[in-house]
């Protein structure tokens, strides 16, 4: 089976339907998990104290807020080349989802640097590109509302989330490019010595894996209401023709 | 509840605002997917369901 073949709107409902409920149930479980088990059985860090509890919100949010771009990014890349309908809908309806998780990061953020840092926001390259990123999510979503043609709003928001990938790339690797600020380098790592001590890390990966599954139960639910929406704006448009 | 010592009130709000904008784009999110589904079926002329 082609992977082109969830390209058809139709057949893109029929799957996602099936698969919507379990995937609904398994991300709330594995968020539960991630998050009862970081906030209320993980021991204070000796230097941060219980702030440490933030890393279940804070790194898991940053690092889909910065993923969504990406998956943003391959759809409308399949959107610009082949033209298929549903990727330009699925990153359209990422979008919103993408905002949320960076308005969670820099929240986050700016709580936990206050304690530690003694500031709620420094201009560190990571910091600044993170909020430029947050401005493109807006942007994006804006762009797309603005124009009523679905398929010129899916073409010049495609050409806006490959400008604004230079910036995700950015937040992500900020730290190793300008070696300054207050911002520290990755909590995990495949260097088994730069990651967070064990304590901390598998409820971290509980976390992680609910906030992706919450990504990819609602992209699938805004990807079928997009799907549905447009669906109503194309008969509603034949209809208004056949009386014409 | 464990002991949050002098870092409570940063940590319960560093909570309480990810529970908010998730449960906020959560809700957002089945609210418009019934919306366009009613919609939809209203159009077609089939039952709300």
């Amino acid at each position: 089976m082609s992977l082109w073949e969830y390209a058809n709107p139709r057949r893109f409902m029929a799957v996602s339907g099936r698969v919507l409920p379990w995937l609904g149930w398994l991300t709330g479980l594995t968020l539960a998990i991630g998050l009862i088990w970081g906030f209320f059985f993980t021991p204070d860090d000796y230097r941060q104290g219980s702030t440490v509890k933030i890393i279940y919100l804070h790194v898991p949010a940053a690092m889909i807020a910065i993923n969504a771009w990406g998956m943003m990014l391959v759809a409308s890349l399949v959107w610009l080349i082949r033209r298929h309908h549903v990727s330009a809908l699925a990153a359209r309806a990422a979008a919103p989802v993408g905002l949320t998780m960076t308005a969670i990061a820099l929240a986050t953020g700016a709580i936990w640097g206050q304690p530690m840092w003694g500031t709620w926001w420094v201009w560190d390259p990571r910091l600044t590109s993170f909020l430029i990123l947050c401005l493109f999510y807006l942007g994006y979503i804006a762009l797309w509302n603005a124009i009523e043609d679905t398929d010129t709003a899916a073409d010049l928001t495609s050409i806006l989330c490959l400008v604004g990938s230079v910036f995700a790339a950015l937040s992500r690797y900020a730290v190793n490019f300008w070696n300054q600020g207050l911002h520290q380098g990755a909590s995990l790592s495949m260097d088994a010595k730069e990651n967070v001590s064990n304590v901390f890390y598998i409820p971290l990966l509980f976390a992680i894996a609910g906030f992706i599954l919450l990504f990819l139960t609602l992209v699938l639910l805004r990807t079928r209401t997009e799907i549905r929406s447009r669906r109503l704006v194309a008969l509603k448009l034949r209809e208004r023709m056949a009386h014409a | 509840m464990p002991d949050l010592g002098k870092y409570a009130v940063e940590v319960l709000a560093a909570y309480g605002v990810t529970l908010v904008l998730l449960a906020g784009i959560v809700a957002l999110s089945l609210y418009q997917a019934r919306r366009s589904k009613r919609d939809l079926n209203r159009f077609e002329g089939h039952d709300d369901a």
